[in-house]
């Protein structure tokens, strides 16, 4: 199982990412992310704290992602990316796009 | 399960006496088979070498990205189209060519993934990641084998 779905007393919504993020599985979290947005929730952090990779595919469905939840009036933040994932977000630029926490904690904070 | 990859490691000389390691692997148009494929070229890439951490990242991408590319884009993942990895492991550098079935494409042509129209876009940054983290990238004249060359450094 890629993904670990849990809710906090918040409202927020986690999605775990274990191992990879690819073009294997990428559709699979946009579907678990669209079915909550269809449920009503609004708030979502992915943390990837227990992820090893993220392939080019796997950022171009967060950047789709995130705009289906803007447009639905939600935010959605990231948190616990490795140096390495980290550097491909900075080399994308798409650091620019997304709110990245270093811990899911620290992106829980004021959620 | 029988793994659909096939695979060959073989040693040659090359110029001045210099021990060359070659790695071959044949992977069929399954996008479920990169995972597999990285991780196997990759210890190969990396054997007496696991400490470089960095260097073992930057042949992930350019694995992952390649072949991605290679078995969506240049054989759209028909089955009956394989992708074809040749790793040349010197002990300066790494040479990844990785070739697929398909016509082609002009490299040239495609856009950085930077500008406000194309940062919001679902797609169209894995070349661009490999140009930023292997030290060259050539292509043949049809464009559809791809060379990637890492310096170990």
């Amino acid at each position: 199982m890629s993904f670990t779905q849990s809710r906090q007393e918040s409202g927020v919504v986690v999605f775990r990412v274990d191992g990879q993020l690819v073009v294997g599985n990428r559709l699979e979290l946009k579907d678990l992310i669209q079915g909550a947005l269809t449920a009503g929730d609004r708030k979502f952090l992915l943390d990837f704290s227990h992820t090893g990779y993220i392939d080019s595919s796997g950022l171009g469905a967060l950047v789709t992602i995130a705009r289906q939840v803007r447009e639905r009036g939600g935010e959605m933040r990231l948190a616990g990316l490795n140096d390495d994932l980290r550097s491909l977000f900075e080399l994308t630029k798409l650091d620019t796009l997304f709110s990245i926490a270093d811990s899911a904690a620290q992106a829980l904070a004021g959620f | 399960m029988t793994s659909p990859l096939r695979f060959c490691v073989r040693r040659s000389a090359a110029g001045a006496g210099t021990a060359v390691t070659i790695v071959t692997l044949s992977i069929p148009s399954d996008i479920a088979c990169i995972e597999e494929a990285v991780a196997l070229v990759i210890r190969h890439c990396l054997a007496g070498d696991e400490s470089r951490e960095r260097l073992r990242f930057r042949l992930q991408v350019a694995l992952s990205e390649a072949l991605a590319n290679a078995i969506v884009r240049g054989n759209r993942e028909d089955r009956t189209k394989q992708v074809n990895v040749r790793a040349e492991l010197a002990p300066e550098q790494i040479r990844l060519h990785v070739t697929d079935e398909g016509a082609g494409f002009d490299p040239r042509r495609v856009p950085e993934p930077l500008g406000p129209d194309r940062i919001l876009g679902g797609d169209g940054r894995g070349l661009f990641l490999i140009r930023r983290l292997v030290d060259a990238v050539e292509f043949n004249d049809q464009g559809n084998s791809i060379c990637m060359i890492l310096l170990r450094r």
